[in-house]
């Protein structure tokens, strides 16, 4: 089944994230955590992760919502994963930009990411697609334990 | 067999062609199917002529000038509340209040009534159906005046619990205000009961007729209620327009909401005094234009009439609630009798997104509405974060439902 409108938004590597997550689960020793929601549209991610020192050893998530917040949130996990703390705060603004300028980021770990360049194109996926990534912020950041919203 | 012969007496194809923008395509070339009625409809050419009219030929404020053009525009701005006065049932047209919308009409009556007319210990009973403009504001005049707000609560199919209403509107009661069909499940209410218990405790009533004004003979003086709040952007109308209708000797009792132009009889350095009904409500420049369209659209569904619309609505639920229930991934919400919904079907598909639903229908040409329709107590209450809802009016077809079926079984493939 095909069809070329939705295949630049839904990518196949979409999909596959969509319907098997990765890193989908409660880290029980985290050091770290963040909510995140958009109430409008009802995507919901929960992330957990733990820092050791200024490296992110482990990142889980769970959440609910449509296949671009769920996949987009996999595919930041598996970016994420074994990261400094500040090459993970480069990744969320790398996407940002990729969000807002449409062009491919060409960061380092971005292969499957650039995946979602598609969602680009359609301004009101835009939030759903960032949802992980507000999210992790907000674990990284001092606020932490503060519930962000991308609406 | 066409449209034209299979549904009740409406000629579809005809009232297609007075509204232009069902022609168009979106998409890879895919005819519009537009299926989003609950959130706004669209607007015939009889409609958009009035508003370019008003502006080439007579452009000018109103109730102030002597000059031609300005009792031009008065006399069409006044004659467009006659018409909807009218097409609402109401008694007088001085009783009808322009605002901008439904969300207005409510703000002004919780905030101009219930300012002038509440006081601590008193209560104010609305549902658990009800669109976030009919939770709000009372929730909003309730800490300002230590009031209670109480919910009628909803039953597993989306109706009202009729029983619980009798237990709830009581002695202390003083407003009910309620939907008369709920935006998000489109279920009718019974209004008759309900107004029925609120007049024995002597409550007024407000009744929020944003989905039923478009789609269902309304009869405010029939109705018994107090107020009746309506928009003209779900009428075939254009936004930005919106009636509150409400008993003369009611609004006597109110304080005006805003104030300022056009609402006064006379004003000096100390104080002011309030003009009549309904200009004691109207202050500013109103929406001139938009009051002239909406008198408009509502001529333009008396010529068709509201109860062939009903019963092409019927008839259009009927078929898509069939076609639907054929999809085995899909659970529709709200009830099953069509007597008992308006034309409005709000479903899931199973592990599917409503978001993901819109979007593939969209590339499919068809506009639905994904969200929580602005009534997250209904989500909440449903267990879901949101829903799929297509809704339908008087230009819809068979054969769009069709194509909504066969876009849904391809959804299900896409994303299962």
């Amino acid at each position: 089944m095909s069809n070329d409108l939705l295949d630049d938004l839904y990518r196949e590597l979409i999909l596959d994230h969509y319907k098997q997550p990765r890193n989908n689960v409660t880290l029980p020793a985290a050091n770290c955590a963040a909510d995140g929601s958009n109430p409008l549209c009802g995507d919901q991610i929960q992330i957990t992760l733990t820092l050791t020192g200024e490296k992110v050893e482990q990142i889980g998530f769970t959440g609910s919502g449509c296949a671009i917040s769920q996949a987009s949130a996999s595919m930041m996990t598996e970016f994420v994963q074994g990261q400094s703390v500040i090459d993970a705060l480069d990744g969320i603004a790398a996407f940002q930009t990729m969000m807002t300028t449409s062009a491919p980021t060409n960061a380092v770990g971005f292969d499957d990411i650039d995946a979602l360049i598609g969602v680009s194109k359609f301004p009101a996926r835009v939030k759903c697609a960032s949802l992980g990534w507000k999210t992790l912020e907000q674990a990284l950041s001092t606020n932490n334990g503060v519930e962000v919203t991308t609406e | 067999m066409t449209d034209k012969e299979h549904l009740t007496g409406l000629n579809i194809e005809q009232i297609r062609r007075d509204f232009p923008v069902l022609k168009r395509t979106v998409g890879n070339d895919k005819p519009l199917v537009y299926l989003d009625n609950a959130a706004t409809s669209q607007t015939p050419v009889q409609v958009i002529a009035e508003i370019t009219r008003f502006y080439r030929d007579h452009n000018a404020n109103i109730h102030r000038g002597v000059h031609t053009l300005s009792v031009e525009s008065t006399d069409l701005y006044e004659g467009a509340r006659n018409t909807i006065a009218e097409f609402l049932g109401a008694p007088s047209a001085s009783e009808c209040i322009f605002t901008r919308n439904t969300t207005e009409s409510i703000n002004l009556v919780a905030s101009a009534w219930g300012k002038s007319n509440l006081q601590e210990g008193d209560e104010i009973v609305i549902s658990e159906i009800e669109h976030h403009s009919n939770i709000v504001p009372w929730q909003i005049i309730r800490d300002e005046l230590n009031v209670s707000l109480r919910f009628i609560p909803m039953l597993a199919d989306g109706s009202l619990d009729v029983d619980a209403a009798a237990e709830i509107i009581g002695p202390r009661t003083k407003l009910v205000a309620i939907t008369a069909m709920a935006n998000s499940l489109g279920n009718i209410t019974p209004l008759a009961d309900i107004i029925e218990m609120a007049k024995k405790h002597d409550a007024l009533v407000l009744v929020d007729g944003a989905q039923s004004a478009p789609h269902m003979q309304t009869d405010v003086a029939a109705l018994g209620a107090d107020f009746f709040a309506c928009s003209a952007h779900k009428m075939l109308g254009p936004t930005g327009i919106g009636l509150l209708w409400a008993k003369a000797e009611v609004l006597d009792t109110m304080q005006p909401f805003m104030t300022g132009g056009d609402m006064i009889s006379t004003v000096t350095m100390s104080q002011s005094t309030w003009a009549e009904i309904p200009a004691k409500f109207e202050a500013g420049t109103p929406n001139i234009e938009g009051a002239i369209a909406f008198g408009a659209a509502c001529n333009y569904l008396d010529n068709i009439g509201m109860t062939s619309i009903r019963n092409h609505e019927k008839e259009l639920t009927g078929l898509a609630l069939d076609k639907l229930n054929s999809i085995e991934e899909i659970t529709i919400f709200g009830p099953s009798d069509v007597e008992k919904r308006g034309g409005v079907i709000s479903f899931a598909l199973q592990g599917i997104h409503p978001h993901d639903i819109g979007q593939f229908l969209d590339s499919e040409g068809i506009a639905i509405r994904a969200g929580h329709h602005c009534a997250q107590p209904v989500m909440s209450a449903l267990n879901v974060p949101a829903t799929a809802r297509a809704s339908f009016y008087l230009y819809n077809t068979e054969a769009e439902i069709d194509h909504l079926t066969d876009t849904l079984n391809q959804v299900v493939k896409y994303f299962g």
